[in-house]
């Protein structure tokens, strides 16, 4: 059943740098069709729903080889979703920042389906270095699910961040911009996460909210880019040397968050 | 010069003789199916490769080079008897080709070594082990024969071995297990999930196959043409009708209402992807494909129309 396509979200598909072949395929999988129907579907929520804002966009290189590396906000991937979006809609010329799924989520029937054809492959090493060796943007929250499972009271914390993202971004001589996304914690204010539900539905646990399932609030979210760092080395470096770094990022990050908590309470 | 192709008599085998001839080589096939209407200048030989008889051939022809397409791929044939035509069809190549000089011995396996599964990475490298047999225990022959014609380059440094993992052939002969899988009005996937699927025409088959002769790699390569492809787009391109089916609901239907007899474990394959990276066999060997997928799928379905309703 094809999905409703906006002709101008379909001439900015159009307009995305990626090897397409005939049929509209890149070597991937990601699909134009497939591109042009979610950014249909995702236009309303990006920019009335949530009315998304993203601040220093002129940091995001317009092409090449880079990591968005954020926090996460909100019980589910509703930022990368809104990320992805902000690369769609508010860069020029568009691009695709494509994630890396939880392999859990292979495993369910249509998630594997729709989030390959989008660009978003397995979270493996191996896919993450081949996607960037051919210069594209990847998307990284090194939180990982310990992120999303942040509960409203958490909403602007930082947990653990694992170092792959920056062994990765080291051996491949990857710029990195750090973002901070803010709002998902308003608009999915997880009280509990259900994690013996969760495992029953194959899933790590399911966000709770005041109003029992995580139907989002149209909250105010806003992304933050920061300039991208550069981080020397071939990332086989010691723990401590890698680690250093890790919290650099994770610094960056902290202090983009600061920010933008000081606007969300409307001071300068 | 002249080369051994045991497994002639098959779509593939008949191909590739009859390019080998054009290039001027001189073509001895082994096969123990009838080889009809041989192309003229062959000298075939209706035999079993594991037979004393083959011997006598390696020892009377004493080939320059030997391409090895005689496995048994084809998913019916599920006996013991596959499992020894494979591994000792395999062996017999190899201990042959030492014994009476070889230079070169080319092994023709298939990318489905690596197996499909929800955490494998996109586009497999060639030193990756094979991880699908858990859930596809009936590629065992095939693997094993791929890592025992891999066990040659240390155990005959007096020829160079050549393995080739080859992903699906699609075009106009209707040869192998994507093309066959296609053969019906009607092809059933899995509601929910839509692989790539990688493949690559017939005459690039043979193209890398007489690249390969010419140029002697040693070592495993995986051989693989174009972009793959979603499942779905195959179908479509191919004048087919998609027919999605829940996985536990197709498992009990498969064989039946026209759909095609398959192992469980193939289920798998139609689930998640089997994508190679190519750019070793590339890089070593200057080839490159000459058919894209859109033509690819164009000649199958030219070859192969859509069936009519009886």
């Amino acid at each position: 059943m094809p999905l409703p396509i906006d002709p101008e979200i379909r001439a900015r598909v159009d307009r995305l740098e990626l090897p397409w072949n005939e049929l509209g395929i890149d070597p991937y999988g990601i699909s134009k069709d497939y591109l042009a129907a979610n950014f249909t579907a995702l236009r309303f929520f990006y920019r009335r729903y949530f009315s998304v804002e993203a601040h220093g966009l002129e940091h995001v290189p317009a092409r090449g080889r880079v990591m968005l590396v954020g926090n996460h906000s909100g019980g589910f991937a509703l930022d990368g979703v809104m990320v992805i979006g902000s690369m769609f809609f508010d860069m020029e010329p568009p691009r695709v920042a494509q994630g890396m799924v939880e392999k859990f989520l292979n495993r369910i029937p249509f998630a594997s389906q729709i989030s390959s054809r989008l660009g978003h492959l397995t979270g493996l090493p191996e896919n993450a270095e081949r996607l960037l060796a051919d210069d594209r943007m990847l998307m990284v929250f090194p939180e990982g699910t310990r992120g999303t499972a942040k509960l409203y009271r958490e909403r602007y914390s930082l947990v653990h961040f694992g170092s792959g993202f920056m062994r990765l971004a080291q051996k491949m001589k990857t710029p990195i911009v750090p973002f901070a996304f803010m709002g998902g914690g308003e608009a999915v204010p997880t009280i509990s996460n259900a994690v013996t539900l969760g495992k029953l539905l194959g899933v790590p646990y399911i966000p709770v909210t005041p109003w029992l399932v995580a139907l989002p609030l149209p909250a105010k979210l806003e992304v933050y880019y920061s300039e991208p760092m550069f981080f020397e080395g071939n990332g086989s470096e010691e723990d401590e040397v890698v680690n250093a770094n890790v919290e650099k990022v994770k610094d960056r990050i902290a202090s983009l968050i600061e920010i933008g908590k000081k606007r969300r309470r409307g001071e300068p | 010069m002249k080369v051994l192709v045991p497994g002639i008599a098959g779509r593939l085998g008949r191909m590739l003789a009859e390019r080998l001839l054009a290039e001027g080589h001189d073509v001895i096939g082994i096969d123990r199916r009838p080889f009809r209407d041989p192309p003229p200048g062959i000298e075939v030989h209706e035999l079993d490769i594991r037979k004393r008889a083959a011997e006598d051939v390696f020892r009377r022809v004493r080939p320059n080079a030997v391409i090895h397409l005689a496995t048994v791929t084809h998913l019916v044939v599920q006996s013991e008897d596959r499992y020894r035509i494979n591994l000792g069809g395999t062996r017999a190549v190899f201990e042959h080709s030492a014994a009476y000089g070889v230079e070169h011995v080319v092994f023709v396996g298939r990318h489905t070594y690596y197996g499909a599964a929800p955490d494998s990475p996109l586009f497999h490298v060639e030193d990756e082990p094979p991880m699908g047999l858990a859930s596809f225990p009936q590629l065992a022959d095939l693997v094993a024969a791929d890592l025992y014609a891999g066990s040659a380059l240390w155990r005959y440094p007096s020829f160079a071995t050549s393995v080739l993992r080859m992903v699906y052939t699609l075009g106009p002969t209707g040869h192998g297990t994507l093309a066959t899988f296609l053969r019906g009005a009607r092809v059933p996937t899995i509601l929910g999930y839509d692989p790539l699927f990688h493949f690559m025409h017939e005459q690039d088959v043979i193209g890398a196959l007489v690249t390969a002769l010419a140029t002697r790699p040693r070592g495993v390569f995986n051989v693989a043409g174009p972009q793959p492809v979603p499942l779905s787009v195959i179908i479509e391109e191919t004048g087919r009708t998609n027919v999605p089916l829940p996985g536990p609901l197709l498992g009990a239907a498969l064989g039946r209402f026209g759909l095609p007899r398959l192992p469980r474990g193939a289920l798998q394959h139609i689930r998640y992807p089997i994508t190679v990276d190519a750019s070793s066999f590339v890089r070593t060997t200057g080839w490159s494909h000459a058919i894209d997928e859109r033509a690819a799928m164009r000649a199958y379905r030219e070859a192969f129309p859509r069936p009519l309703p009886h």
